[in-house]
Formats: C-alpha cells, sequence, structure tokens
C-alpha cells in the first residue's frame, strides 16, 4: 500500500530528535486522531539550519515527518512556509488516499515551528 | 507470482492475522474438487447429477448440524458467508416479526455486520440500542434486564469478540432474554470450531456460523434456526434452503465446508488446548520484558487462538509496518488500517482511550503456528517498541533512550 520511498523513510527516518534550544518548535495533530507530531528548528541569517522531528503516528506520519525535514533543511523561512503538504506527498512518490488527511500533517507543523519562531523573535524586515 | 510467494528478503514468514483470513484445510480442499469437475449439478434437479450435488450438501448439513449439536440438520442455512448469516438473522428476524416488537438490544462490541444492520433498521422505524460491556468486554447482564422492555424483539450478541477474544456468558444471557421471551441471535463466527457450542443446552435461536473461520473455503456460512422460529428472506427466488435462501446452492463450497466442520469437531480438544498453551506463552513474552504493555480482554475467559495486546505512546500500525518487514503478518486496532478513520469501537468500548486503541495489536494464531514461531514475533517486539518509542512525542523521559 506504500511507495517504496515512503517504506525507505520509515525504516530509516532522517532528523528524528528534539532540539533543546529549539528557535521555533511546532506540534500539530493530536493523539486522539492517532497522529502527532513536533518539529523543532534551529535558524540562523533566516535560513532552517537545523530541523528534528518528533512523531506518534502510523508509517505515512512518520515518513512524511522524515521528508519535510529534508525538504526543508538550508531552505530560508519563507521557502520553508512554501511548502504544502502536496510537496511533501509527491516526494514520497505519493501517499494512499486514505492517509493524504490523516497522517500529512507534517508541511503543517513546519508552518507552525516556522510561525513560533516570528512570534518568539519577530519576522525580519522579508529578508 | 503472487506477492505471499515471494521470498523477498524475509527470513521467516510468520502469519498470525488468522481472524482475518484463514488457509483452507487440505483435506476440505480435497472434497471439494470432485463437485467442480465432475459433480457439478444443481441440487435441485431430478436426474442424477443433481440427486448426487444434493446428497452432499445434506451430508455437510449434518456435519454443520452436529458440529453445534443442533436438533436436525434442517436448521442449518447455508449462506454466503458471516456477514449475511447476521444480516439475515437480525433483519429477518425483525421484519417477520413485527408484532412482537420493534427494540433491538446488541452489545457495543459486534462485528460491523451486526452493527450496521441495526443501525440500518433505526432508519425503517426500529430502536436499537448498544448494550455497555466491562473492560474486559463481558456485557452487562444488568443493562440488558433492564433494557428488555416488552417492545423487545430481538436481542444479538456475539459468542466470543474478534478482536480482544473475550467470550461471552451465553448460558447466562440466554436465561435473561428467554425469561423475557424475546429471541436471542449469537454470532459465533470467532468462535464456531475452536470452543464446543451447544445451540440446544445453551438457549441459542439463532447462531452465525463462517466456514473459513473454521478452515473452510470463503464465500460460505451457516445461520442455524431453531425450529419454530420465523424469518422473512433476504433474497427471493428459486425458493432454496427451505425458502430463506434463494439462490443455487454453492455446492463445492458447502462440501468444503461440511468437511472443515467435521475436523474442527473431532480436532477441537487437542487443537484449542494445544493455542492456549501457546497464546499463553506469546502473551507472556509480548508483555514481560516491556514496560507499558497490557493485554487486551480477559486473561483467561478468551478465545485460544486471540492474542490483542498494547503499547502505550505508540500507534499501531508503524508496529505492524515493523513486524511485516521481519516476516510477521498480525492486525491492528488503529484507524490508520482501517478504511474509516476511527480506532476500533471494540476497543473504545473497553473503555481504552483513542490513543490506547490505536496502539494495539492483534495476532491471531493458526494451526500451523508452532513455538518457535510466537517466540520469534515476541523476540522481534522490544525492539520495535523501543525506535517507535524513541520517535515518539508521548513517550515519558524515563523510557526514552
Amino acid at each position: 500500500m506504500y511507495t517504496e520511498k515512503v517504506m525507505e523513510h520509515f525504516k530509516n527516518p532522517r532528523n528524528v530528535g528534539e532540539i533543546p534550544d529549539a528557535d521555533g518548535v511546532g506540534t500539530v495533530g493530536n493523539p486522539v486522531c492517532g497522529d502527532l507530531m513536533t518539529i523543532y528548528i534551529k535558524v540562523k541569517d533566516n535560513r532552517l539550519v537545523d530541523i528534528k522531528f518528533k512523531t506518534f503516528g502510523c508509517g505515512s506520519a512518520i515518513a512524511t515527518s522524515s521528508m519535510i525535514t529534508e525538504l526543508a533543511k538550508g531552505r530560508t523561512l519563507e521557502e520553508g512556509l512554501k511548502i504544502t503538504r502536496a510537496n511533501v506527498a509527491d516526494e514520497l512518490g505519493g501517499l494512499p488516499a486514505v492517509k493524504m488527511h490523516c497522517s500529512n500533517l507534517a508541511a503543517d507543523a513546519l508552518h507552525a515551528a516556522i510561525e513560533d519562531y516570528y512570534k518568539k523573535h519577530g519576522k525580519k524586515g522579508g529578508s | 507470482m503472487l506477492l505471499s510467494e515471494q521470498t523477498l528478503s524475509v527470513p521467516k514468514r510468520v502469519y498470525m492475522d488468522h481472524a482475518a483470513g484463514r488457509p483452507v484445510e487440505p483435506r476440505a480442499i480435497e472434497e471439494m474438487l470432485p463437485y467442480f469437475k465432475s459433480s457439478y449439478g444443481n441440487p435441485s434437479s431430478l436426474h442424477v447429477f443433481g440427486q448426487e450435488a444434493k446428497r452432499a450438501v445434506e451430508e455437510a448439513r449434518s456435519r454443520v448440524a452436529a458440529l453445534i449439536n443442533a436438533e436436525k440438520k434442517e436448521s442449518i442455512i447455508f449462506t454466503s458467508g458471516a456477514t449475511e448469516s447476521n444480516n439475515l438473522a437480525i433483519k429477518g428476524m425483525v421484519n417477520r416479526n413485527k408484532d412482537r416488537g420493534t427494540r433491538i438490544l446488541t452489545s457495543s462490541v459486534e462485528h460491523m455486520s451486526v452493527v450496521n444492520p441495526c443501525k440500518f433498521l433505526t432508519t425503517k422505524g426500529f430502536e436499537a440500542v448498544f448494550l455497555p460491556v466491562d473492560k474486559c468486554g463481558f456485557l452487562n447482564l444488568e443493562s440488558l434486564r433492564k433494557e428488555l422492555t416488552d417492545k423487545t424483539v430481538l436481542v444479538s450478541v456475539v459468542y466470543a469478540n474478534s478482536e480482544i477474544g473475550t467470550i461471552e456468558p451465553i448460558k447466562e444471557i440466554s436465561k435473561v432474554v428467554h425469561d423475557k421471551n424475546v429471541y436471542l441471535h449469537v454470532d459465533a463466527t470467532a468462535a464456531c470450531g475452536q470452543i464446543p457450542i451447544d445451540v440446544k443446552n445453551e438457549g441459542i435461536d439463532l447462531l452465525t456460523i463462517s466456514s473459513n473461520d473454521l478452515y473452510g473455503p470463503r464465500g460460505v456460512g451457516a445461520l442455524y434456526v431453531k425450529d419454530g422460529v420465523r424469518l422473512e428472506p433476504l433474497l427471493h427466488g428459486g425458493g432454496q434452503e427451505r425458502g430463506l435462501r434463494s439462490g443455487t446452492e454453492n455446492v463445492a463450497g458447502i462440501v468444503g465446508f461440511g468437511k472443515a466442520a467435521e475436523i474442527a469437531k473431532k480436532e477441537m480438544q487437542t487443537e484449542s488446548a494445544r493455542l492456549t498453551k501457546l497464546r499463553d506463552r506469546f502473551i507472556d513474552g509480548l508483555l514481560k520484558p516491556i514496560p507499558y504493555s497490557f493485554l487486551n480482554g480477559h486473561p483467561t475467559t478468551r478465545l485460544p487462538d486471540n492474542v490483542s495486546v498494547r503499547y502505550n505512546f505508540i500507534e499501531g500500525e508503524s508496529m505492524l509496518l515493523s513486524l511485516d518487514m521481519k516476516g510477521v503478518y498480525a492486525s491492528s486496532g488503529s484507524a490508520c488500517t482501517a478504511k474509516t478513520l476511527e480506532p476500533s469501537h471494540v476497543l473504545l468500548a473497553i473503555g481504552l482511550k483513542h490513543e490506547e486503541a490505536h496502539g494495539s495489536l492483534m495476532f491471531t494464531l493458526g494451526r500451523q503456528n508452532t513455538e518457535e514461531d510466537v517466540d520469534y514475533a515476541a523476540s522481534l517486539m522490544p525492539d520495535i517498541v523501543k525506535r517507535l518509542r524513541n520517535m515518539s512525542p508521548l513517550t515519558p523521559k524515563e523510557l526514552r533512550m
């Protein structure tokens, strides 16, 4: 039911963990629904220099979390905000239809982490 | 080549999802073959081909009747499987006996083929009440007594739960129900063939049996209908199966079902004792080495094949995928493996929180499973649980490594 790419990320997820002194943290989902993700970001010169995740959820929840960290790392905050749920699913070679809504929250978690960063540090002159 | 026949890179293959599907018993297949190839007559035909097919169907009927100690073979109505049997029992009963009442009582841990007919009937002027169960899944007899009003026409209860294995006190339930002069339907899909069932002694009016759950072919099942109980058919046509199930009989399927029932009856005692021992060894192996792990259901009043456990802080499908990569095939109580997004209603009914239900795994053992199989599967869990807990934001600090 999953693509090889999804299974590869499930088996070897990238950037698992927490960043204790993160500049921004975003949590989305709910254990009641079976999916909960937290994304931690480290920002330097408006760039996502480090990013880690923690996820409770099914195979696609873990794979999408892993994929978003790969897609976002090294990007500017503005670029990070432009990564969509569809981008994540496409990069994984697609997700089963039933998973598209419930377990494809990684982009939302990244956006929440960036918003958290803006809230704490202010948005810097559109750079 | 079928996916399941490919060797892949998996060193070992251990199938532990028998509630979802069982291999067909080779001795049953052997008996079925002539009814595909040479004895292809229609049991309704007068000639020798027809009579030969009819004899085979009636022989199978006797074997299925013997398995549940039915008063006579004619009490067995062959259907296309447990879903049809449950639908025929419930819809057939209430539609035929409206004059006796319009209220249906059932439990909150039934299979969807009981839940959904009951829900459907509420759109047709009937009332359905889903009775509570305790934390092991036993029906609350007090609320059964309370809800059994004069308007009640049918009570439908599962014999033993396919997800958590809990065996209901059917004889007690039957007494309560019959004291009120109400009919009792029992869904014995998971139980039949594993534990002894005696419809006469236990006082059952309608009983659902599935062929594949006793290692017969799929696409066949039966409904036991006690003498004198009247039903309205779901299918109208040529009037086969005493008019209760029109349609040319699935002769080969029925023959295989009959043979499987005969074998189940003969081997039940030995096989159930063997499975119970395996089950308990497996439960120990799954739970003892891992903190925050629990058994779902009752430790002893449970089906010999059922092992349902849960691990806190992680989700079932990710455990299933991890097991699958190591060649162990099971099921989960999680939404993520089903077509719906809700976790299993059975696990919620026994009082589990959503996240606990999501973290459940269900193994159902079968005839080919060995001690080596259960030891192998149990040995995989500590690493799987550790890896997923290390990824989970719900895991408490002291468990992280």
